[in-house]
């Protein structure tokens, strides 16, 4: 088993898969209770484009996919609480737009070929030591954010009219916690993948609301789901030499399945 | 300390306001003392929520004016000496993975401002709420698997855990069967006697509440009635609320 870790590309996977499992449920279990995960989705294709723009200009694709998913996060909060349109159909805006403007990019540019398929499934391969200082960076932001603010997110997740009734700025931390998604999603890229990070971060906390506990635990438990997928994923992915998104999200999905099978058979 | 029941902690003056065309109140104007406890009644559509999510600033009056505790509701900032107690059917995710402790706790978190963890003393504040409504043999319990009265228990341990001087309820019995809706008026009328806390009450239940509160004021779009429940109910005002037809049954208790 130890022979897997002479090789550089799985280390620097390892790295990045463990950073990115460690923060991905401190914003999956906001976004999966304040109803959000379509959000998520949504901010993975306009990431597509962002990647597309940076492969077309030869820019390192993560920071053209963040910004594209910084913006739009902030454009798509902005429209919900607008309420000039319907919150979803403002999501399908920008996800049928953002693909549409991938695809004509990656059209004018002739295609990627292999690069292109490595953003929209994860392929650790590509991850390169720039790649995790940038994801180490990024995710340290995100974790400090939601520590620091843990308590008015969890109020405004809850409540969001009691905790403006309590003059907390819901607005501004509406805003602030859409910005950090659209962060965690840009650096899962690499590791997970456009198509799949919404599982990344849906998954662990479905899972682990399942054993109905109270907030703190709920999230423990969707960081030891998140973590221990992730680490298996890639290890098994190495192994059968196939996508480590595809076989980190299965792995989510089995867990899933265990628990509801165990908590099933708890109640009767 | 003693409560002046002459000073006014909520000015309503001259307000009006409308949903597009439709007016939901008119020229309304209306004091709250300190040591009150009043409920607002009236028919569905008559403005109750309306008015007193304009007296949490929820929402702006096209007309008129509010102030808080003597200030200009714009300028008010110490929202903390506010207790909420929302419409709980409507707010309220039963899956949400939180305990009655953790709820709680939120009372604390705006009176605690940004970047303030919770020390000691906020954590006996919050027992001290749970003990006041009965639920501390229940703290470490998910919120969702409580009956609705002890919910709605929860939620004003909530509002107490903030230390406030005023707590508004948007019709907090909704859903709590009878025998526990007399526990929580008895609740109620503790927090209003021995905690001098002012009560705000949104109630639809004109029959029950009034043999509740010190005072009623009753909106259908303009303040129909203001004052004490006994000369409400001997008066002609729930035809002019109601319509003709409508018959309550004054239990005396």
């Amino acid at each position: 088993m130890l022979e897997i870790f002479q090789y550089g590309f799985i280390v620097r996977g390892l790295e990045a898969g463990i950073l990115i499992g460690l923060i991905a449920p401190l914003i999956g279990i906001f976004l999966v209770l304040r109803r959000y995960s379509l959000i998520a989705d949504t901010l993975s294709h306009v990431s597509l484009a962002g990647v597309a723009i940076g492969l077309l200009f030869k820019i390192n694709p993560l920071w053209t996919a963040l910004g594209a998913s910084a913006i739009s996060s902030i454009a798509i909060e902005r429209l919900r609480v607008s309420k000039k349109i319907y919150g979803e159909t403002a999501l399908s805006i920008f996800l049928s737009g953002s693909l549409a403007l991938a695809v004509v990019i990656i059209g004018l540019a002739h295609g990627f070929s292999v690069d292109l398929f490595s953003y929209l499934f994860g392929s650790i391969v590509t991850v390169k030591q720039t790649d995790i200082f940038l994801i180490f960076g990024l995710g340290a932001l995100i974790a400090i954010s939601i520590f620091l603010f843990y308590k008015e997110l969890v109020y405004i997740a809850f409540d969001e009219e009691a905790a403006t009734v309590a003059g907390l700025p819901v607005k501004i931390f509406n805003t602030l916690f859409v910005l950090l998604a659209a962060v965690m999603i840009a650096i899962s890229i690499p590791i997970i993948g456009i198509l799949l990070i919404s599982a990344l971060l849906v998954l662990p906390t479905i899972t682990a609301l399942q054993l109905k506990k109270g907030f703190k635990t709920t999230l423990l438990w969707a960081e030891i789901f998140s973590i221990f997928s992730i680490i298996s994923g890639i290890i098994t992915s190495f192994y059968l030499n196939i996508s480590s998104g595809g076989t980190i999200v299965l792995i989510m999905l089995m867990i899933f399945g265990v628990v509801l099978l165990i908590k099933n058979y708890d109640q009767k | 300390m003693p409560i002046d029941h002459q000073k006014n902690i909520i000015e309503v003056k001259d307000i009006s306001f409308s949903y597009g065309d439709v007016e939901v109140l008119k020229n309304i104007t209306l004091d709250i003392h300190e040591g009150d406890y009043i409920s607002l009644i009236g028919p569905n559509g008559g403005g109750k929520t309306t008015l007193l999510k304009i007296m949490l600033g929820l929402i702006i009056p096209q007309n008129g004016a509010v102030k808080l505790f003597g200030k200009d509701i714009k300028d008010f900032k110490d929202w903390s000496k506010f207790g909420y107690v929302p419409q709980k059917a409507i707010n309220f995710d039963p899956l949400f993975p939180i305990t009655v402790r953790e709820v709680v706790a939120m009372g604390r978190y705006g009176k605690k401002g940004l970047l303030k963890w919770l020390n000691k003393k906020d954590q006996e504040i919050i027992d001290d709420a749970l003990t006041q409504v009965e639920m501390s043999n229940h703290a470490n319990r998910l919120i969702g698997n409580l009956s609705s009265g002890q919910q709605q228990r929860v939620f004003i341990a909530r509002a107490l855990a903030g230390e406030p001087k005023v707590i508004f309820l948007d019709e907090p019995t909704v859903g709590v069967d009878v025998k526990n809706q007399e526990e929580f008026y008895t609740l109620l009328t503790h927090l209003n006697r021995d905690l001098n806390i002012t009560l705000i009450l949104i109630s639809h239940d004109v029959d029950v509440v009034s043999h509740q509160v010190t005072e009623l004021a009753c909106l259908n779009q303009t303040l129909v009635y203001h004052g004490e429940p006994k000369k409400f109910m001997k008066g002609h005002y729930l035809d002019e609320l109601y319509g003709k037809n409508a018959r309550f049954v004054d239990h005396k208790h």
